[in-house]
């Protein structure tokens, strides 16, 4: 099973997430720079959290453009699970893989804290690792994490049982509280919260490591 | 020639950015100060005869996010 984490300039989790990956598949992960645009043979995608090209212009806008998210756009549509954490949600709803926008904190504060989350669809890629309704919790740390789509596009969200997680109580002002989703083919899974940072008992929590073991463990036995 | 790009958040898209300046504004004892929306300039500098087209399709690939946001060209 091979898997990629994509590297921008000023991604700053994309060794957190590598490590991940390595930790339950026992093998690492190809980095892949922004530049390259060979994913061949790729079995799992990571895109990172951090803050891509210092966030200019918008979160995750200038990194959606660069020469790899063509070849993630193509990977995806062939099927290949995409995994996008925090500025990597950013980007995959700029590439247009996901839908709507995410926008300032209504706070206007960047949040750094764990956060509790509920599970709203247990029958994804990623999710089948957790119960239904359970309460997990994971790390956030973003400015811009306040979820925005028209209110038809988070009627079909909803009704495709496509939000995978939602904050237990609001934080950043996100339209229904929503805090990652998937899209229409469920491969591709974009959320704020940072799993990788709630892998090991070390971090003071280990409910992210379930998302990882799902995902990655249907690949291998797939 | 230059063109001027004005990227503003559409209308009923919330604006906490704006809603700061509007209550600093407030803090500062102005009254009457209504909604208050929050947006971009983005001034390009393009070779001569650069053409509308061009200049539309660089704000609807990049310089805007049409999910939520609506761009305006002025031509200088």
């Amino acid at each position: 099973m091979d898997s990629a984490v994509i590297v921008f300039p000023g991604s700053n989790c994309d060794r957190d997430l590598a490590v991940a990956l390595e930790t339950v598949t026992g093998k690492a992960p190809r980095m892949v720079w922004h530049r390259d645009t060979d994913l061949s043979g790729v079995d799992f995608i990571a895109v990172p959290g951090g803050f891509s090209y210092g966030d200019y212009l918008r979160s995750g806008a200038m990194a959606a453009r660069s020469p790899v998210m063509q070849a993630v756009v193509e990977a995806a549509g062939r099927g290949v699970p995409v995994l996008g954490i925090c500025n990597g949600f950013q980007i995959l709803t700029e590439a247009g893989l996901l839908p709507g926008a995410l926008m300032r904190n209504a706070s206007l504060h960047f949040l750094c804290k764990p956060v509790k989350l509920s599970v709203e669809n247990s029958q994804t890629l990623f999710t089948s690792g957790y119960q239904a309704g359970e309460t997990i919790t994971i790390p956030i740390a973003h400015h811009d994490g306040n979820y925005q789509a028209d209110p038809e596009t988070l009627d079909r969200l909803e009704g495709g049982g496509r939000v995978a997680f939602r904050y237990a109580t609001g934080c950043n002002g996100s339209a229904r509280d929503i805090a990652g989703i998937v899209n229409d083919a469920g491969n591709v899974l974009g959320m704020m919260p940072h799993p990788e940072r709630a892998l090991e008992p070390a971090h003071g929590n280990t409910d992210g490591r379930r998302l990882f073991e799902a995902a990655l463990g249907a690949l291998a036995t797939a | 020639m230059k063109a001027r790009v004005f990227v503003t958040l559409k209308p009923g898209v919330l604006d906490p950015q704006g809603k700061a300046i509007g209550h600093a504004l407030e803090g500062l004892g102005f009254a009457g100060v209504g909604d208050v929306r929050a947006g971009k300039l983005i001034e390009l500098e393009l070779a001569d005869g650069t053409s509308d087209e061009a200049i539309d399709q660089m704000c609807r690939q990049l310089l805007a996010n049409t999910v939520i946001e609506n761009y305006r060209v002025e031509k200088l």
